[in-house]
């Protein structure tokens, strides 16, 4: 699979790096708690938010449950509008497929509307192997590809820097690419985005092919939607002479009445916006009005894979709204990038595991990557369970099990490194089914209690790193149960009780 | 095997814990949303809209529909325009206050010919009061997407209070979606820097509404 970025160690490794990073903490706070309450603001205008989730809810989880009837609706009415339809079962075939359109177009270059799937296979690098240029046209990932760097979020893909840093690139790098930055640029940011709209104008104008992907399909009308504000999608959309869309195959709707629904619940998740600036929806091709021809490319990637998992295919629910990784602290603090996948934060955390499968080391840290503390599932738009999933997927990281890879069933095995927790685990499992031993473990616990070292030796060193080691009451529960009848005898603890007894007045 | 095989072969293994009777699409959804948001009289609605364009940095103007040639031309000249866009089917009263050069949408106009045009004056399908959005059907009366996109100035007139609905839900009841639209909501803006708004990026920096009273029902607008 593509889209693990290359070498990249595992999420408490590239974390531990990241929160050391000032700039970068500094920044991420700054944006996250921006947009924090704006979007609070934002969806407490609408009073019947909760039923409006539950049906963007209900709608993906309906879909799903019959993609391959709505994939092959939509084939037909893409078809019938004048579209071609091309799958594509992973990000090599994707990348083949753009590839060959682009080239037979005679064309060199491409301008990209932001696009998460074309990112996830990696298409850039792809079509500059062969020659052809591809420039990122939305504001952040132009920031992104003149900085030469990586995406950390996925509504703004370089939350990470600010605006000193991206005036920074802009008077070093944009000569490089085209126009240059206009002399004397400062920080502020209306003139950067200016020197953008300068920048890109010329790309723009001359433009023959165009790449996007999608925020929806509607099965029934054939219709793509891309939802934006800057206007660089409608540049992409409408101007050049041949559309090419990749999107991936979860994100149908049934029928455009649904549209009604995520029309309101995604500019509020993401932008803090009643409605975001523009938003662009096409059926096929129109004649006279926009490109004259367009192919729809539809990838799988691992999302068959993800669908086959009951618990986990909730994922595929998400419409990238990127309100999970705002609301996240551990996001807050480590940043996009330790993710090691262009999905970081929560969603990430279960999109990618499953996409990719679980074999790589940063692939197998992510479901770990959480206090699960439940803010994500929170402001959901779709209400997908994250925490739920990480559990799910943490108990296949530690124990293995069944699952589904590129189309075939699979048993995994365990994945290293969680010997120490399986050990304890069995450990625990044995000790709760011998009361005696039990019994005896505790009480031998309590009275060695002040010899206890503060943090566990050996593999579970790790884990106290990070956690205070429980204190222990110097008495068993069960001991103190049987003193004092369950409580309806004496009350008084044998002194000195961690727990804070409850009569301690005498 | 194809690779259009393959993914649905996928798809229907993973999903072999679906029964066959499963909860058919019309009862899987329950829309217990809203229709619209809070109790509006029409005049109410309009205002509502107006707020809301202006919330996001549209530039609104009201007038009726003697006024509306006159507040064209004022808004061209103050923006300093010497050149206008014009749809096929722009009613011709609309501008017949101004003096500046009309270019006409051409199939055969380059995008360079459109950057060089200083305004763009249109129609719309209709508008939303809830967000703030104007949407633009390409009628004759709005014309190709690419000319309410490329200059950097859009005068875009909308009837109220017949074309103004309530909200989304309404909107889609009334579009038809096998015409490219385009829904605008205020002039194109990013949050890119630091997640904060900032107006003015790739469409055009600049969108006034001109919502127009006693304009008629007239279906005619397109002729």
């Amino acid at each position: 699979m593509s889209g693990t970025f290359v070498g990249m160690p595992a999420f408490p490794k590239a974390a531990r790096e990241a929160v050391h990073n000032t700039t970068l903490r500094g920044n991420l706070r700054h944006a996250t708690h921006t947009i924090r309450a704006k979007r609070e603001a934002a969806v407490a205008e609408v009073p019947d938010w909760a039923e409006l989730r539950e049906a963007g809810k209900q709608i993906k989880d309906h879909t799903l449950r019959h993609l391959d009837r709505y994939l092959v609706q939509l084939e037909e009415s893409v078809t019938a509008a004048g579209g071609t339809v091309h799958w594509a079962a992973d990000a090599d075939e994707a990348n083949r497929i753009v590839t060959y359109l682009v080239k037979a177009t005679g064309e060199s270059e491409v301008v990209k509307v932001k696009s998460m799937a074309t990112q996830e296979i990696g298409l850039n690098e792809a079509l500059e192997a062969e020659g052809i240029h591809a420039y990122e046209t939305d504001l952040a990932e132009l920031i992104v590809q003149l900085g030469k760097d990586r995406p950390s979020h996925i509504l703004v893909p370089a939350i990470h820097r600010n605006r000193g840093e991206i005036r920074d690139i802009f008077a070093r790098e944009m000569s490089e690419w085209g126009r240059p930055a206009p002399e004397g640029l400062t920080d502020t940011p209306a003139e950067l985005a200016d020197a953008a709209r300068l920048h890109l104008r010329e790309k723009f104008l001359r433009a023959k092919v165009g790449v996007s992907g999608a925020n929806f399909m509607v099965a029934d009308t054939g219709t793509l939607v891309v939802v934006e504000s800057e206007g660089n999608g409608r540049m992409c959309l409408t101007l050049p002479e041949t559309l090419i869309s990749v999107v991936g195959i979860e994100k149908i709707v049934p029928t455009w009445q649904d549209l009604e629904v995520f029309l309101q619940t995604l500019p509020r998740s993401s932008t803090a916006e009643r409605m975001n600036p523009y938003t662009s929806t096409w059926t096929g091709t129109t004649d006279e009005d926009g490109p004259s021809t367009f192919h729809l490319v539809l990838i799988d990637n691992g999302r068959t894979d993800t669908l086959a998992d009951e618990v986990g295919r909730q994922a595929l629910r998400c419409i990238r709204c990127s309100a999970c990784l705002n609301v996240c602290p551990v996001y807050e603090r480590a940043g996009g990038h330790a993710y090691g996948s262009v999905y970081p934060g929560p969603i990430g955390a279960i999109l990618s595991p499953q996409l990719r499968g679980t074999g790589s080391e940063v692939d197998a840290s992510l479901p770990y990557a959480s206090s699960l503390c439940g803010a994500c599932y929170e402001v959901c738009p779709v209400a997908i369970d994250i925490p739920e999933v990480l559990v799910h997927l943490r108990e296949r990281i530690a124990q293995g099990g069944p699952a589904t890879e590129q189309g075939a069933k699979v048993v995994l095995k365990p994945a290293k490194g969680h010997a120490a927790e399986r050990a304890a685990m069995r450990a625990a499992r044995w000790a709760f089914s011998h009361p005696g031993a039990l019994r005896t473990g505790q009480r031998v616990a309590s009275r060695t209690r002040r010899f206890h070292p503060r943090t566990l030796p050996g593999p579970g060193k790790a884990w106290s790193a990070s956690r205070d080691l429980p204190a222990l009451p110097a008495e068993p529960f069960r001991d103190w149960w049987q003193r004092t009848n369950g409580g309806r005898g004496d009350e008084r603890m044998s002194g000195g009780s961690t727990s804070g007894g409850k009569d301690t007045g005498k | 095997m194809s690779s259009r095989d393959l993914i649905l072969g996928r798809v229907r293994r993973a999903l072999a814990d679906v029964p066959r009777d499963d909860t058919p699409y019309e009862q899987a959804v329950q829309r217990d949303y809203l229709r619209e948001h809070g109790e509006r009289s029409v005049e109410e609605t309009v205002d509502l809209l107006a707020e809301n364009l202006a919330d996001y940095r549209a530039l609104v103007h009201r007038t009726d529909a003697d006024g509306l040639a006159e507040v064209v031309a004022r808004l061209l000249r103050e923006h300093g325009s010497r050149t206008v866009l014009v749809p096929p089917g722009l009613r011709a009263e609309w501008l017949a206050a101004t003096e500046v050069t009309r270019v006409p949408d051409r199939v055969d106009s380059t995008a360079h010919e459109l950057d060089g045009v200083d305004s763009v004056v249109t129609a719309c399908a209709l508008a939303v009061a809830e967000t703030g959005t104007i949407v633009l059907d390409g009628s004759p009366d709005q014309g190709r997407r690419r000319i309410t996109l490329v200059p950097d100035h859009h005068i875009c007139v909308v009837r109220v209070p017949e074309q103004v609905v309530s909200s989304v839900p309404q909107a889609l009841e009334q579009l038809d979606p096998t015409r490219p639209l385009t829904w605008i909501s205020g002039p194109s803006a990013t949050s890119d820097i630091e997640l904060d708004r900032v107006e003015g990026v790739h469409g055009p920096r600049t969108l006034e509404v001109v919502l127009v009273s006693g304009s008629g029902n007239g279906s005619g607008s397109g002729g």
